[in-house]
């Protein structure tokens, strides 16, 4: 890829051509305030608190702005400096003030915006405030919108329909009445949103967050266990429960997305009704069994049952790997063409 | 039939009725002339005449110009020029039939003036006058003269002599015709369009568009929608002339679904243009197909921005494109090229291929040339919509042609450029309207609204009700024009109540620099326009309101009280008993007052004490209110 030679505050970058200038800039470990930007996604433009001036002229966003050999961008500019100052003052005038019992705490993008812009209570103290009264939605059973928090950066819009291909959500009303909205403005858990959590994650302030979870003392890296795909996750763990699920973002199968099971459905790990040891039926009865007991049962069993005795039935929640150890153990070993699989039924 | 066949059928058709035996009744039916009654008034001649066997052809035409003056009524006898009556009512039409049509009395105390060739004895021509003098009347050429239902009376009038003329020249030609008359977008936004046609010209694409936007939002200006009512064609035949310019094959007509009459002109002339081959396949005998259709808009102000009214026509949500972005005439509807102009500079395209670039820039400034129309009203006494040479001074407009201050008054402000314009004052009543000037100033030219203020007008209450505009009709995805004119409209909101605060001022500039700086279109970048001059040229308003609680207009209710003036109240109890919240007490022939706990500022009070008293003053501040005294037992 050809590279392109450009500065930043005087700063000489080099930055492969085709990114944008914000792009080059923070992989160049320089910080350009931003909050409706996402790697993942299109950018947008919406947030205007990435602006940079462009050759000592130009005011534009860096998140759009395609890098350039030789150009001159500049964030440090008066003017650039007061826009996104009265943008994100804009923004937590609207905001509330509820940091400290807040989920996103400590993670929250205007939280940091907010703090390299430089708003303090004073210059605060000039805006009339004034916070959304529009009631959260809670339909959802895994997670909770709080449009009072929502700074309408389009990130979960953008997640829903560019990654996911959903769009359950999009802007609805105009101005400042304007919101994220299902069709229809229904309640999320009666839109056709999936559940799939991508949003949640990607919200950079505490709209969207996840219901009844804890943060985890340490984390476990492991594989799914819902489906084929093998999604890497890391489980967060708190003494000897799973509390949290996250997507491994360097796994090459997910690359970190999850689906509503693989996110939320992890409650089953520590729950009692749980099987944790083999069973098998005695007098009518089923017993505990240890392993050896029960696979020594199966082989028996398998081994008096061979031809037409004997059907298999494989399952999705395997891997492709293990599914075709299925249909060769059962056409060369047991002798029967009787194979079949649940995604075909 | 060629074009000179089709030429000539018009001719003869529109010659029958001009030149003919019968005079002609043409009545102004747009839907401006409709509210004050026009239909009434067109049935009342169709009774008139046919009872009183008077023979006359009563033609609906479009908007004549003058809104204070409607319903208008031009009656041309043969051989004689022609009667403008104004402020005709149904009650009229039997007067003006029985004196003018039937016998020779053209009753010149109901008339505006003559227009054309010859003199009526006691009623001036119109075009002396000072109200129509300075009027250049080109993209309203045919507005009020035709039939606008009737395309042979377009054709008659140089209409689609523009097409066929194009259509012999080649398409850079076109080009060079446009970029040569010095035309600008008449949109507001003032891109000069030969420009704009030419990368359309050069874009390269499979399919092409053409985009007139319809889609006028802004509240006091109705000018695209007189041309389309009054002249349709002219529009048609514009998008026509740039179709065939930039090769493109379909037109799109984005117009408000507020506009029913519009729409249905457009519809009827659309169907009429097909009929004579001006629309379709192989037009007028060429390889060129064109086809145009209309796409209401569901009413959203920033859907006029061409970006978001692409999106519109493409059935998404109408947000303005986010810059960097490729121009509409490389990627615009459906992402391909297309050619997005308003209507009235499509309607001033067939006029430039006619008559040539050069008649076209014969009037107007060197950088803006041509008309510009305004919808001027407000305090003037001639409120209605004109057509100026640009480089006429603002001075002029309102003194002139607006026929000066209604009732009297004293000049305070003139806005000019809609919501997103700039109020300018006294001392810049000289500034030539121009789209640089007018820039300048910290105005704009925008879509044309023009409204005059007087001394009666408080400069913070315009600016609040300017953001209360823009702040409901941003389209909320940018954070400086969603939040920015929300906090500016709660903070002049404040001020207008009494509760601003010193740095108020300071702040408003800071936010109102950073909302044109930082959004993403051209109505957060305008929308602090009338905060900005409001400021700039009459900040002692602001600083009374906030530093004295006192509104020297006398308009926001938290800064006013009335009170009656002892030795002018005669105790007629007239206020007394219209007040609403029965605040004023006294007894007959005596003194009243007015209890300040109780007074709402409804201001009735004044209105109904007789004018020889004028007892009843209005002050500010308010007058502070007196607790009641504690009785002691």
């Amino acid at each position: 890829m050809s590279k392109v030679t450009f500065t930043i505050d005087g700063l000489q970058i080099e930055a492969d051509a085709g990114m944008t200038v914000l792009e080059a800039a923070l992989a160049n470990g320089i910080y350009i305030p931003n909050l409706c930007n996402h790697p993942d996604l299109e950018p947008a433009g919406l947030c205007r608190v990435c602006v940079v001036k462009q050759d000592d002229w130009k005011i534009v966003i860096s998140c759009k702005l395609p890098v350039k050999e030789g150009m001159v961008i500049s964030t440090e500019d008066p003017e650039v400096q007061q826009i996104r100052k009265s943008n994100v003052e804009l923004l937590i005038a609207n905001h509330p003030m509820t940091c400290l019992t807040c989920a996103a705490d400590s993670e929250c993008e205007l939280q940091k915006v907010g703090q390299f812009v430089g708003v303090t209570q004073e210059s605060l103290n000039r805006y009339r405030r004034d916070i959304r009264t529009t009631p959260k939605d809670t339909s959802n059973p895994f997670f909770i919108i709080d449009h009072a928090k929502c700074i309408m950066c389009g990130i979960c819009v953008r997640t829903c329909d560019e990654l996911q291909n959903i769009n359950a959500i999009d802007y609805a009303k105009r101005g400042v009445q304007s919101l994220i909205s299902t069709l229809g403005n229904k309640p999320i858990a009666e839109s056709r949103c999936e559940s799939c959590g991508e949003c949640v994650v990607r919200c950079p302030v505490g709209a969207l967050t996840m219901k009844n979870t804890l943060k985890p003392m340490r984390e476990v890296q492991s594989i799914c266990s819902y489906c084929g795909v093998g999604c890497g996750i890391y489980l967060g763990v708190r003494g000897n429960s799973v509390v949290s699920v996250r997507g491994d973002k360097d796994n090459p199968v997910n690359k970190g997305s999850l689906c509503v099971k693989g996110r939320f459905g992890y409650k089953f790990i520590n729950h009692p009704e749980r099987l944790t040891t083999p069973l098998i039926k005695k007098n009518g009865e089923l017993e505990e069994a240890t392993w050896d007991e029960a696979l020594d049962l199966i082989a028996d069993k398998f081994a008096s049952s061979k031809k037409e005795k004997f059907a298999a039935l494989a399952s999705a929640r395997i891997t492709n790997e293990d599914n075709y150890l299925i249909q060769k153990f059962t056409r060369a070993v047991m002798g029967t063409n009787s194979i079949d699989h649940c995604a075909r039924l | 039939m060629n074009f000179a066949d089709i030429q000539q059928q018009a001719r003869q058709e529109w010659d029958a009725l001009q030149h003919g035996e019968w005079p002609v009744v043409a009545i102004g039916t747009a839907t401006c002339g409709r509210s004050a009654g026009a239909l009434a008034v067109v049935k009342a001649f169709e009774k008139e005449l046919a009872e009183k066997d008077v023979k006359a052809s009563v033609v609906e035409v479009g908007c004549i110009g003058p809104c204070y003056a409607e319903p208008l009524v031009n009656i041309t006898k043969p051989g004689k020029a022609t009667v403008a009556y104004k402020n005709v009512t149904a009650q009229m039409v039997s007067e003006i039939v029985d004196s003018y049509l039937q016998g020779d009395d053209p009753l010149p105390q109901y008339t505006l003036g003559t227009f054309g060739d010859g003199k009526i004895k006691g009623i001036p021509r119109i075009l002396d006058t000072p109200s129509f003098k300075p009027q250049e009347r080109r993209v309203f050429r045919n507005c009020g003269v035709i039939d606008p239902t009737n395309i042979n009376h377009y054709i008659a009038n140089e209409g689609y002599l523009g097409l066929s003329k194009a259509l012999q020249m080649t398409q850079q030609e076109v080009v060079e015709e446009m970029k040569k008359s010095g035309l600008r977008g008449r949109g507001g936004g003032g891109f000069p369009a030969g420009r704009k046609w030419e990368a359309g010209l050069n874009a390269k694409s499979d399919q092409k568009y053409v985009v007139c936007n319809a889609d006028e939002g802004d509240p006091g200006a109705f000018m695209d929608r007189a041309v389309i009512e009054g002249d349709p064609h002219s529009v048609l035949e514009g998008m026509i002339i740039a179709g065939y310019t930039i090769g493109a094959d379909t037109g799109y007509i984005y117009v408000r679904a507020e506009y029913p009459l519009a729409i249905r002109r457009l519809e009827r002339a659309i169907k009429q243009a097909h009929e004579k081959g001006f629309l379709g396949k192989n037009i007028l005998g060429t390889d060129f197909c064109f086809d145009i259709k209309i796409f209401p808009g569901a009413g959203a102000f920033v859907c006029g921005e061409s970006t978001a009214l692409t999106l519109s026509i493409e059935g998404k949500r109408g947000m303005p494109r986010v810059a960097p972005r490729p121009r509409t005439t490389e990627k615009g509807l459906h992402d391909k090229p297309t050619l997005l102009n308003n209507v009235k500079t499509f309607s001033s395209a067939p006029m430039i291929i006619t008559r040539g670039a050069e008649w076209f820039a014969s009037i107007g400034t060197e950088k803006s040339t041509g008309t510009a129309i305004f919808a001027l009203t407000g305090k003037v006494n001639n409120c209605g919509l004109i057509e100026v040479p640009m480089g006429i001074t603002l001075r002029e407009i309102i003194y002139d042609i607006g026929g000066g201050i209604a009732d009297g008054g004293k000049f305070k402000a003139v806005q000019t450029g809609g919501p997103s314009g700039g109020c300018l004052p006294e001392s810049l009543l000289d500034t030539p309207i121009d789209y640089d000037s007018l820039g300048a100033a910290g105005s704009i030219m925008g879509s044309g609204g023009m409204v005059v203020m007087d001394e009666s007008t408080c400069m913070v209450d315009v600016a609040r009700y300017f953001l209360d505009f823009t702040e409901i009709e941003s389209c909320g995805q940018c954070v400086p024009c969603r939040l920015g004119t929300k906090q500016l409209l709660d903070i002049l909101k404040d001020i207008c109540a009494g509760k601003g605060k010193k740095q108020d001022i300071d702040l408003m500039i800071e936010l109102s620099h950073s909302i044109h700086g930082g959004s993403v279109c051209g109505l957060g970048q305008t929308a602090a326009n009338p905060v900005l001059t409001t400021i700039r040229y009459f900040r002692d308003e602001f600083e009374a309101h906030i530093n004295d609680k006192r509104c020297p207009a006398k308009v926001c209710k938290s800064l006013i009280s009335f009170r009656i003036l002892e030795d002018k109240c005669k105790g007629c109890t007239l206020c007394a008993k219209s007040c609403p919240v029965s605040a004023i007490s006294g007894e007959k022939k005596q003194v009243h007052v007015i209890d300040q706990r109780l007074c709402v500022q409804c201001g009735v009070c004044m209105e109904k004490c007789p004018k020889k008293f004028s007892a009843v003053e209005c002050v500010s501040p308010k007058i502070p209110v007196k607790e009641p005294m504690e009785v002691v037992a």
